[in-house]
Parts: structure tokens; C-alpha cells; sequence
């Protein structure tokens, strides 16, 4: 879909930044350039967009040729995701996410009707369009930044160290947000970032950068088993590498039946069906399975006086794993937000899975201990109900 | 002082109307030159450094003499006062505009521009509004300044509230100094104060909103 061939960038007074960069990016990847500061990544990304003037070479998108463009009419066919965030403090929300189909003059119910759609997107209100970015956290504010680069149904997107400036857990959301959005909407995304665990999380295939110089161009697993050279190794870190060793596991591997319950029964039905069940929590689904939230025993306290039915007191904000994703990764996400369990989705949001504490418990005892088979998988679910009680407890 | 008031009532309705409109085609010019000029000096480094020496240094002529320097030029009487007192406004506004468009936020302007604005768009949808707050400020201290300055147009027979000045110190008549000095202070606020509201007005609303995150 992209092709850059031989893109070079010297700055005035001879300083290479890029060196005849050559890239094949297929549609609706993700890629990551990274590499430490200075490498070039960030003047490569400018030069898709011509922030940067191309010194020579070629940047070729669906065989149209880019270097000779209308600068201004390329840039509104790329989105582009800027670090600090860079809202446009005296517009509103809405303004600033139809920032470039105001550019490109759409009408106006055209402009409401995609910032409607977009700020639903990323669980934010509607009454938040009329809002100014002042008003926003950080976090809400980087969202409204990455729906500003998807309003004009831009191809491609470019980020600049997108999530730079956020603390850890708006990162890891965002970073969340992201790869969701990327697979519901099928975006080809080029991002800089000079975080390792940014790059191996989201990107399909890395780019790593040193010098000007692409090194390697890889997908993560590929770069983890084999780094180019000792460069790589260095930069990606030897506790990293000793991580990959083990067999990837997936989450499907290791997730048990959750218990649930669809959205309009009523509280004692749920109550009854925690004892019968013996577990803490449930999960909500409506009529198709599809998950909308959990109860757990803190939704009941007080509640139970006022509110009858289910679907008056369960909890909407909820992190969930992709069927497929790995398994450390879900484990590091269960380690970080200090979850008790964490639901398994498929593409369709239909609750399929769990992964407990307990099933972590099982796993390090897996890895410490050797070969014996796992208690977990097939009849497991009460021993790791009970195991969920004792943690929970 | 209570009677020169009463006596002069109608005298100096029609002297303060002539020093306010003199002051405010003044101001008004200045504002219509230095604004584009201020906006075009931000977008060159080199030739800003010249031209805002330039206008630092016109601002060094003394009032008198650059009023004195126009009768050549232009004769007496209300214009070349007014371009007199447009040039003495001009430095304020453009240095401000100056220091307004170039204090935009770079990563602001780098988004405007990577969305894929147009150097004029950036200028209109961006940093004009966002630089508005200093130009407003830059503008109400040059109102203040050629409301001030006006008085010694009445030296070159523009008339305004500096006739009341001048007839004083011929006459030795000190309420005639001071009333007029009087009334040009309380032009002075006036212009100011309207001024502050317009600049309120004109100040983006997102701008005039601080911090408090929506929860």
C-alpha cells in the first residue's frame, strides 16, 4: 500500500537524518518506528506527511506518487496524531475533531453527525463536544487527538510518540483504545514511540531505527527470537528476550467458563446465583452474549434497597482481552490495575472467556514446577473458583 | 474649578468629542497598519528585527517635535495630528502582534499545519485567535498613550482637550490646566476600560476557561 524507496533526509550543513530508508507497508498494519533520539524515526514519519521536505527518494501510496503532491491536499488525506496532544485550545471538541472536514468544507451535518460518531467511540459523552479542551484530563483530551486524526476517514494515520506525555495507566488505556481501533476500522497506522513494550504491544511489525539507518523490520515475535545484530539485542532489552523464551500462550489456552448473567434479571436472581455458583463477581451480557459490564458483591452493598434489577446497578466500565491476545499481556494488565480477573471477548464483544488470579497462580506454578499438567483448563472450575475466593477473600 | 466646569460646559463636550475621535481614527489606523504588518514581521525573523528597530526608534522622537515635523509635511490642523499620533501608536501593536503570533504554541501551529491548513489558514483559524489576548493588550496601551498625546495636538491646531491646556498656561488660568488634565485622565480609563471589555469579548471562549476537568 505505502512503499518508500531509498527516502533520504540531509539537513543543512550535511547532517543525515535518514538514510535511504526503503519500506513495504501493507494495508491495515500497525508499525512502530522506534529507536533512541536522534535515530531519524521521527523525521521518517514527517517526510510521509511532508512535514519534512524529502531530500530524495521515493514515497509511493496505492502507486500515486506523494513527493509530488499538493503538499496541503496530502496532509488532509493523512491523519496525524501529534505528541503533546495539540488540541486547538479556543475551538471546541467538536471543532477540533472536525477540524480537517471544516479544511475540506464538508457541510455541516456531515461535520455533527462524524463527531457524534466518533466521540462515542472512545466512551466519552456527547455533551463533551460543546466542551473545550481545558476542560478535559489529559487522557480525554489525547482520545479527542486520535479521533481529530480519523474524522476525515483518513487511510493512514501517523502518530508521534502519541502517548508520550500520560501517565502509565492513561497510557495503557489509550494504548488499548488504539489497537481496538485499529482493528474495527482496518486504519493503517504508522507510529513513533521509543518505548519497547509500546512497540511489541500494538505493532504488527517494528521498524527499528539507529543512526538514520532501518536496522530491522520485523514483526515483535520475529525481532524477540531473532535481533539483527547486537544493537537490537541491546535495545530490546535482555529481560525481554529471556520473557520470550517460554511458548507463547494465548488467552484461550488457559481461560475458564465465566459466570453470567443477562442484563434485565433481577438482584436476588443474581445473589442466588453467586452462592449457587460460589463466585464474587458476574458478568453482564445482554440477550446475545454480548458483554456490557459486572456486578460483584460491592455493586450490592447499599444498593440492594433501592435497586431491583440488574441492569440498574452493574458496573459499565470494564477491561477486557481480545480471544487470541497473549497471555502476558493480560497478566501484565491484571498486574497493573490490580484486577481480580479479566474477561475474554471475541470480535463480536460475545463473552467467551476468564482469566483469574487463580489461573496466573496456576501458570507460574507451571513454570517454576515443570510438566505436570495443569489443573485449570478442562474440569478445573471449581478449583479455580476457590482459589478466586481465597484471593478475593 | 467647579465653575470653569459650569462656564465651559458646552466648550468642553465639543473639545473632549474632538480629542475622542482625533485619539480614535488614530488608534484605529494604527491597528489597521500594524496588525498585517505585525502578523507578516512574525512569519520573517530577519526582517522583523529591522522593522521593529525601525519603529523603536520613530517611538524615541519626542511627541513635540515629530508634531512640529508634520507642519512641513502636512499643514495644520487635524490630520497631520492624526498621522502623528498613528505613528506613536504603532510600536505598541506591533510589537505585541509580533509577540502575540510568535508565542503561539509551536506544537499548536505544527498540528494546524499537519491537518493540512494553509499558511493563511494557520494565520485566521489559528494563531490569530489564539495571539488576540496580547494584541488587545498591546492595543489598549496605545490608546491610552494617544489619548495622552493628543493634548499636544491642540499645539498644531487639531484642537481637543489640549486647547483648555495650552489657553491655560498663555493665560495663567491653573483650572484650565487641570480640568483639562482631568478630563483627559478620565478619557484615558474610559478608552481603557471599554477596551478591556471588548478584549473579553473578542478573546476566544476557551481560552477565557482555566483548568476545572469536566468530570
Amino acid at each position: 500500500m505505502l512503499k518508500i524507496e531509498n527516502l533520504t533526509k540531509i539537513y543543512r550543513g550535511g547532517k543525515i537524518a535518514v538514510d535511504k530508508l526503503n519500506l513495504d507497508i501493507q494495508e491495515g498494519e500497525l508499525i512502530a518506528f522506534i529507536g533512541t533520539s536522534g535515530s531519524g524515526k521521527t523525521t521518517a514519519l514527517r517526510m510521509i506527511n511532508r512535514m519534512v521536505e524529502p531530500t530524495s527518494g521515493r514515497m509511493t501510496l496505492n502507486g500515486k506518487d506523494l513527493t509530488k503532491m499538493n503538499a496541503v491536499t496530502l496532509r488532509r488525506s493523512i491523519g496525524y496524531v501529534i505528541q503533546q496532544i495539540g488540541l486547538m485550545p479556543h475551538m471546541t471538541i467538536r471543532e477540533n475533531i472536525t477540524l480537517v472536514p471544516q479544511l475540506l468544507k464538508w457541510p455541516k451535518e456531515k461535520k455533527d453527525e462524524t463527531a457524534r460518531r466518533l466521540i462515542e467511540m472512545v466512551n466519552l459523552p456527547e455533551s463533551y463536544l460543546d466542551l473545550y479542551p481545558a476542560q478535559l484530563s489529559g487522557g480525554q483530551q489525547q482520545r479527542i487527538g486520535v479521533l481529530r486524526a480519523l474524522a476525515a476517514n483518513q487511510d493512514i494515520i501517523l502518530m508521534d510518540e502519541p502517548f508520550g506525555a500520560l501517565d502509565p495507566i492513561t497510557r495503557d488505556t489509550l494504548q488499548d483504545l488504539i489497537k481496538d481501533l485499529q482493528q474495527r476500522l482496518k486504519k493503517t497506522i504508522i507510529f513513533v514511540t521509543h518505548d519497547m513494550d509500546e512497540a511489541i504491544k500494538l505493532a504488527d511489525r517494528i521498524a527499528i531505527m539507529h543512526e538514520g539507518k532501518l536496522i530491522q523490520f520485523d514483526t515483535p515475535d520475529n525481532i524477540l527470537a531473532a535481533p539483527a545484530n547486537d544493537f537490537v539485542k541491546e535495545f530490546i532489552g535482555s529481560h525481554r528476550l529471556i520473557q520470550q523464551k517460554p511458548n507463547i500462550k494465548t488467552v484461550d489456552e488457559v481461560m475458564i467458563k465465566p459466570i453470567s448473567i443477562t442484563i434485565e434479571k433481577s438482584l436476588d436472581e443474581a445473589i442466588r446465583l453467586m452462592v449457587e455458583k460460589r463466585v464474587d463477581t458476574l458478568f453482564v451480557t445482554d440477550g446475545d452474549n454480548r458483554l456490557q459490564g459486572y456486578l460483584d458483591v460491592e455493586s450490592f452493598t447499599g444498593a440492594r434497597k433501592t435497586k431491583r434489577s440488574v441492569s440498574e446497578c452493574y458496573e459499565k466500565d470494564i477491561f477486557y482481552v481480545k480471544t487470541g491476545s497473549k497471555l502476558q499481556d493480560s497478566v501484565r494488565r491484571i498486574l497493573k490495575r490490580n484486577l481480580k480477573n479479566i474477561p475474554v471477548v471475541d470480535e463480536e464483544h460475545h463473552l467467551v472467556g476468564l482469566v483469574t488470579r487463580a489461573n496466573i497462580v496456576d501458570i507460574v506454578y507451571d513454570t517454576i514446577w515443570g510438566d505436570e499438567e495443569p489443573t485449570t483448563s478442562s474440569e478445573g472450575q471449581t478449583v479455580s473458583d476457590s482459589f478466586r475466593e481465597l484471593i478475593s477473600g | 474649578m467647579m465653575t470653569f466646569f459650569i462656564e465651559n460646559s458646552s466648550d468642553i463636550l465639543l473639545k473632549t468629542w474632538e480629542h475622542f475621535y482625533i485619539s480614535m481614527i488614530a488608534l484605529a489606523l494604527g491597528v489597521v497598519f500594524a496588525v498585517p504588518i505585525g502578523i507578516l514581521l512574525s512569519k520573517s525573523k530577519y526582517i522583523s528585527k529591522v522593522a521593529l528597530t525601525i519603529t523603536s526608534v520613530l517611538q524615541t522622537v519626542p511627541s513635540l517635535a515629530l508634531l512640529a515635523i508634520m507642519i512641513p509635511l502636512f499643514g495644520v490642523g487635524k490630520v497631520p495630528a492624526v498621522i502623528a499620533l498613528c505613528i506613536y501608536s504603532l510600536l505598541p501593536i506591533l510589537n505585541n502582534t509580533f509577540i502575540g503570533m510568535r508565542s503561539v504554541n509551536g506544537n499548536t501551529k505544527g498540528a494546524g499545519i499537519a491537518m493540512g491548513m494553509t499558511t493563511v489558514q494557520s494565520i485566521v483559524l489559528v494563531e490569530l485567535p489564539l495571539a488576540i489576548p496580547v494584541i488587545m493588550s498591546g492595543i489598549r496601551l496605545s490608546a491610552v498613550y494617544v489619548i495622552s498625546w493628543a493634548t499636544l495636538a491642540s499645539y498644531i491646531g487639531a484642537g481637543g482637550l489640549g486647547d483648555f491646556i495650552f489657553n491655560g498656561l498663555n493665560l495663567y488660568q491653573a483650572e484650565f490646566i487641570i480640568g483639562g488634565a482631568i478630563i483627559v485622565t478620565l478619557l484615558a480609563l474610559l478608552a481603557d476600560f471599554l477596551l478591556s471589555k471588548l478584549e473579553k469579548w473578542v478573546t476566544p471562549k476557551g481560552l477565557r476557561i482555566e483548568g476545572g476537568h469536566a468530570a
